[in-house]
């Protein structure tokens, strides 16, 4: 079983990437649940597998594509209906750059 | 009072009463509300309700001479996208969200006449096995209110036991339809990966999850497969059954060969779960069918590579909630500081872990180790159980390992909680059909039978499960949901 331990810095680097943002307790938790998680995780990371192909998807087939033809768009009244802070013609957000 | 007695009323027997002319949609849909005013204070299985939307469904279906199946009530899980109804996918992060479409399979069942019950509860975004993982708290198992109803369709499967829907659709991400079958006594159908459409299927793991239903008896759940499984030009992986649906009737299983992994029974299986399972293998061979002996030596790793495969397709399918365009928002001074307030407070404990996992698995330096590793795991198991199926019709497996644990039990420890849907998850992975059928009783609460066959097989295994459940006579209904109880 490999050794794998998540410092809490690890684990604010991986919230950061996922736009998570975790209180120290959550911090602590999370640290301890993913290094037991990971820790079986890597039972297959020993597996003498390099050389067989990945599987993504379990489809055999093609992706079935319809007719490339115009059709309506989402009315922009629909679009913004669940909106938390809609502006007349689109979603209003706080500043980007602050 | 209506007057119908909906316990235990199969869709099928709802459908007779309606075409008969014995009571009209409108009744069997009040008598389906009363039932839930009734009961679900205590099963907590319903999300969302509205008595007078559904009996306006119904009336409008009684106004019609509609096809065969208008006019029968259904609950939809609320992980399936409603028009005007709201849908939370059991989060806080979407409380207040209103669709502005039906998902394909719920436009299916309007088409085809089915009534709206409502919404059902479920594991956050369809992560859990206990329906515990609910921001909305936990839905109770009826033959037990102290134990969970499964999960993630939990609510699905509780409606159904406790009488308070004829049937229900489910999603199956890595047993989500067929454990909380199996923990309520019913019948539950994983279809073929690309055969029922995903559109408006609030997304989890986009590679492994299926819509299929849940229902009291084989011939219902091939009903209601009959609606869903169908060609869509709104879902590419989506290119229907090959072949139509058939309704099954009980027969024998002469030339019927099935394979049992017996290596995969070793460990971890509950001795009660095990004598209902063996007791299935002596009714197989009394009805004719040949029991050999398979290997799926890569099942045992499944555990570890869908714990990378759906968390990884999870963190990438949740970066959708950002409180920009739906659900709820946290107001911060900038818009980075908006992203992490708003999902921290609007995703649950058990979310919050699958998005780390997988972020952590996808991230530079662990792609290849995890992501790739469990990708390459996933093309084994599959040719395990595509060798398998060169010498057998079809695989037996109990469809969880244990009998309905406790609610509670499992919380603090989510590798147990995931080591319940270890004869599950393979099958998702394989992207292959399977039927889970009660199987009798392990201590009072259901036991149950998985039947595993190879792609596009539904016919093959409703057939099959059709011979088993006549043989079992199981009582579908818990005794404390039975009449008069």
């Amino acid at each position: 079983m490999s050794g794998v331990e998540l410092t809490a810095d690890e684990v604010r680097h991986v919230a950061a990437l996922a736009r998570l943002g975790l209180d120290d307790a959550e911090v602590e938790r999370l640290g301890r649940e993913l290094t037991s998680i990971l820790a079986h995780v890597n039972t297959i990371a020993a597996l003498p597998i390099a050389d067989v192909p990945p599987t993504k998807h379990s489809r055999d087939s093609a992706d079935s594509l319809r007719p490339d033809v115009a059709r309506p768009g989402l009315p922009r009244e629909d679009a913004l209906r669940n909106a938390p802070d809609p502006s007349a013609d689109g979603f209003r957000v706080p500043p980007i750059g602050a | 009072m209506s007057g119908i007695d909906v316990i235990g009323l199969t869709a099928e027997r709802a459908m007779g009463m309606l075409r008969a002319g014995e009571c009209t949609s409108e009744e069997l849909t009040q008598a389906y509300l009363d039932r839930i005013a009734a009961v679900d204070g205590d099963v907590h299985a319903y999300l969302h309700v509205d008595a007078e939307r559904s009996l306006a469904a119904a009336r409008a279906q009684d106004a019609v001479a509609g096809d065969a199946l208008s006019g029968v009530p259904i609950a939809y899980k609320d992980l399936l996208s409603t028009k005007d109804v709201p849908t939370t996918a059991g989060s806080r992060i979407l409380e207040g969200f209103v669709p502005i479409d039906d998902a394909d399979v719920v436009a299916r069942g309007n088409e085809a006449g089915l009534v709206s019950l409502g919404k059902t509860n479920l594991d956050e975004f369809a992560m859990g096995s206990s329906t515990e993982h609910s921001a909305y708290g936990p839905t109770r198992n009826p033959w037990d209110l102290t134990r969970v109803p499964g999960g993630s369709s939990g609510g699905s499967a509780a409606v159904v036991a406790a009488g308070c829907a004829p049937w229900s659709l489910g999603t199956d991400t890595g047993g989500s339809i067929r454990q909380p079958a199996a923990f309520c006594g019913l019948v539950g159908l994983m279809p073929t990966y690309g055969t029922v459409s995903r559109f408006g299927v609030i997304a989890f793991a986009s590679s492994l999850e299926q819509v299929g239903p849940m229902a009291l008896t084989v011939r219902d759940a091939a009903l209601l497969h009959q609606v869903i499984a169908r060609d869509t030009d709104r879902d590419a992986t989506c290119t229907g059954p090959r072949e139509p649906i058939v309704v099954p009737d009980a027969g024998r299983l002469d030339g019927i060969t099935f394979g049992v992994p017996r290596a995969e029974l070793e460990e971890g299986v509950e001795p009660g779960i095990r004598a209902r399972f063996d007791e299935s293998l002596a009714i197989a061979t009394a009805l004719g069918a040949t029991i050999v002996d398979v290997e799926l030596p890569y099942s045992r790793h499944g555990l570890a590579a869908y714990y990378v495969i759906a968390p990884a397709e999870a963190s990438a399918n949740l970066s959708r909630f950002d409180g920009v365009r739906y659900g709820l928002r946290v107001d911060a001074p900038d818009v980075r500081s908006m992203y992490e307030a708003t999902r921290d407070a609007g995703f649950g404990p058990e979310v919050k872990r699958r998005i780390m996992i997988g972020t952590y698995a996808l991230s530079a330096g662990y792609h290849d180790a995890y992501y790739v590793q469990a990708q390459r795991v996933r093309t084994l198991i599959r040719q395990d159980f595509d060798t398998a199926f060169q010498g057998v019709d079809a695989i037996l497996l109990p469809t969880a390992p244990t009998t309905a644990f406790p609610i509670g039990a499992r919380l603090d420890d989510p590798l147990a909680m995931y080591a319940n849907d270890i004869f599950t998850l393979p099958v998702n992975l394989a992207g292959i059909p399977a039927l889970s059928l009660p199987n009798g009783l392990s201590d009072g609460l259901p036991s149950s039978l998985q039947i595993i066959g190879p792609a596009h097989s539904e016919n093959l295994l409703l057939r099959l499960g059709a011979a088993f459940e006549a043989e079992h006579a199981f009582d579908v209904v818990p005794p404390s949901m039975r009449s008069g109880a």
